[in-house]
């Protein structure tokens, strides 16, 4: 059975899931291509970008931040100030949209920091649909005030006490609650991964910060980046910012795993930078770079932000790496924690933790450019969430 | 005829499915053996993995003390050897997820499988789309085909066509485990299946007790029970003993 839309991105990809899902799948996969083409349904999602979700956000040039580095000039692109405060809303808003297309009622959802759970509340809210949120226990106690906010937003959360208590179970917790209710549930799943066509419907929603961001280069700067940086966890913001710039071969990409403890101490989600651990593999859905034991058993992952403590990357991403049109490095829980503060300082900014270990690669990086060259770094999202997480860390350092 | 054909001569047929390695790696050979010695006709042997999706609470739970008991892929295939070093005549189909079988390797996997005296697989995560890669390493060994009562007549066609040892037909959308009562529409749902195939249909998914087994055997060729399997037999202080009443009391239900 052949495809609409290419299921692979290289050996990478694929649809890894249970007979009972294969035509969700497949009816997802035409309703996307149909909307696509379908000039109605472009026009909502932007009409919903633009007085929603307060797009195109702002372009902002870090001066401060990059007179303190003293070398590449430093752009943030400014998802954080999109409303629910991240890039999870594009996709969520998206997804929701074709949800009321293929007139199912019920959304499910997994989150890891709570930002796509909130987005995917806040979809459901506007659109008038059932939405269940499935979040690990232990992100439930370092995310606590996203919990809350799903809450006053309508959403049931519920809380996932399998396996390792995080993203990965909760998305097999979403996987199990979507394989039962299929008939009139979606899954909104919040990352450029799972089981194709989701690593390329997220991408296609997500692509939007990638084309206003070149846009704004152009206009601001005046030239395009040098470089630009994006943190991957699963690893939606990345693909969203690297597709506006992934045909200009001159622009170098960056995505930023979590590093955890560093990658010698085996704490870390850093799925490009372990060879020890990380083989290709399937995980939910999707053959890709899995963190994994010899006997092929997914290996516990460990990040200060939740968002990133996930041990499979998008596919999509494995592609791009190996063809070598994006490079991976990492950022350890100590060096997110030092970005975060230094753009709190330098900018007035508090970025997500998520977000911080890209400014984190921004912050080693920065200093070996001339001052003539540019970076742009995706700041994914807010802080506000991770406030309790830093007071604690910060209170241990 | 092979171990896996012989086994349908006498439809329906009685299948229950326990993993390797719970609640320890010796009970759980003990445990396949009873059931295999005292009525099952076809064992499905579960291969443990640790994200295991398409899986029901009772399950993930024996699963995972299976594998912090330290089961791995290669002592399940070492202990379906003692098996049959034990006169285990039945076929043993092994069930598991894709990913600890790349691990291992697919060709080394296939092989060992095969050497070990497994008749099978059945592998929930490989729906006909993915299952090129492993059937081109494959050589006769059935890569049992599972359908849905979502399936479209035209994807059930499809699948059925090729389909090798009996189709596995999941009875209600949703994961492993056990539910109040069969579908009303389990009958119509079997003869669409039949339309398309005339290997045997084995349902599975939500049969828990004896007349639930009873109800779908005289619609199906085969009937699989496994979270009630798992969770009586793991819930016993004397789990083989009770392995052989279990295995005693569906096979006579099933009649």
């Amino acid at each position: 059975m052949t495809t609409l839309l290419p299921h692979k991105f290289g050996p990478y990809g694929g649809q890894f899931v249970p007979e009972t899902l294969m035509p969700a799948l497949i009816e997802l996969e035409r309703e996307f291509v149909s909307a696509r083409n379908d000039t109605a349904f472009n026009q909502e999602f932007d009409r919903l970008m633009a007085s929603f979700v307060g797009r195109p956000t702002p372009l902002t040039y870090a001066k401060r931040l990059s007179e303190k580095l003293g070398g590449a000039q430093i752009y943030l692109k400014r998802e954080d100030l999109a409303h629910t405060g991240a890039h999870k809303i594009n996709n969520a808003l998206g997804q929701a949209l074709l949800v009321k297309r293929m007139g199912k009622k019920r959304i499910v959802a997994e989150t890891g920091a709570g930002q796509h759970g909130v987005a995917s509340a806040t979809a459901a809210a506007l659109l008038g649909l059932e939405c269940v949120v499935y979040m690990g226990s232990v992100d439930i106690t370092r995310q606590e005030p996203n919990v809350f906010r799903m809450k006053l937003l309508g959403a049931e959360v519920r809380p996932v006490e399998s396996g390792t208590k995080t993203l990965k179970d909760a998305i097999n917790e979403a996987i199990r609650d979507w394989v039962t209710n299929v008939r009139d549930t979606h899954y909104l799943l919040g990352s450029a991964l799972g089981p194709h066509p989701y690593p390329t419907i997220v991408r296609e929603f997500q692509s939007v910060i990638g084309r206003e961001a070149r846009e704004q280069m152009l206009m601001d700067a005046g030239r395009l980046p040098d470089t630009v940086i994006a943190c991957v966890g699963g690893g939606s913001n990345a693909i969203g910012v690297f597709s506006g710039f992934v045909n200009d071969d001159a622009v170098e990409l960056i995505g930023v795993e979590a590093g955890g403890s560093g990658i010698a101490s085996g704490k870390h989600a850093a799925r490009f930078g372990d060879a020890t651990k990380a083989r290709v593999g399937v995980i939910h859905g999707t053959r890709t770079y899995v963190l994994q034991d010899e006997d092929g058993q997914i290996a516990e992952t460990h990040s200060v932000s939740a968002g990133l403590d996930y041990a499979a990357v998008g596919p999509e991403h494995a592609m791009l790496r190996d063809n070598e049109r994006a490079f991976y490095t990492s950022a350890t829980d100590e060096e997110a924690l030092n970005a975060f503060q230094t753009l709190c300082h330098t900018e007035g900014i508090i970025p997500a933790l998520e977000s911080s270990h890209a400014v984190a690669e921004v912050i080693k990086k920065a200093p070996t450019m001339r001052k003539d060259q540019v970076i742009l770094v995706n700041l994914s999202g807010r802080g506000d969430k991770d406030l309790n997480t830093v007071i604690k860390e910060m209170g241990n350092g | 005829m092979n171990r896996l054909e012989s086994a349908f001569a006498n439809k329906p047929i009685f299948m229950p499915y326990f993993p390797l390695g719970y609640p320890d790696l010796k009970t759980s050979v003990d445990v396949i053996e009873a059931l295999a010695k005292n009525g099952a006709d076809l064992i499905e042997v579960g291969l443990s993995f640790s994200d295991p999706l398409a899986d029901g609470p009772v399950i993930q739970h024996a699963t995972q003390i299976a594998l912090e008991k330290g089961i791995t892929v290669k002592k399940s295939l070492e202990a379906v050897k003692e098996l049959r070093k034990r006169g285990v005549t039945v076929p043993l189909i092994l069930m598991g997820y894709y990913n600890p079988m790349l691990a291992y390797g697919l060709e080394k996997f296939i092989h060992d499988a095969c050497e070990a005296g497994a008749d099978g697989f059945i592998i929930p995560d490989l729906p006909l789309e993915e299952a090129e890669e492993f059937q081109s390493i494959n050589g006769d060994m059935p890569l049992i085909q599972m359908l849905a009562p979502t399936s479209p007549d035209e994807r059930m066609e499809s699948i059925a066509r090729n389909a090798k040892g009996f189709i596995y037909l999941v009875s209600v959308t949703g994961v492993t485990g056990e539910r109040r009562e069969i579908s009303n529409d389990l009958g119509d749902l079997i003869a669409r299946v039949r339309a398309h195939t005339s290997a045997p249909v084995c349902v599975g998914f939500g049969i828990g007790t004896p007349e639930q087994a009873k109800q779908v055997g005289q619609l199906a060729d085969g009937v699989i029970v496994g979270s009630a399997c798992v969770k009586v037999i793991g819930g016993s202080k004397t789990p083989v003993e009770t392995a052989k009443q279990f295995a005693a009391e569906f096979r006579s239900a099933i009649g």
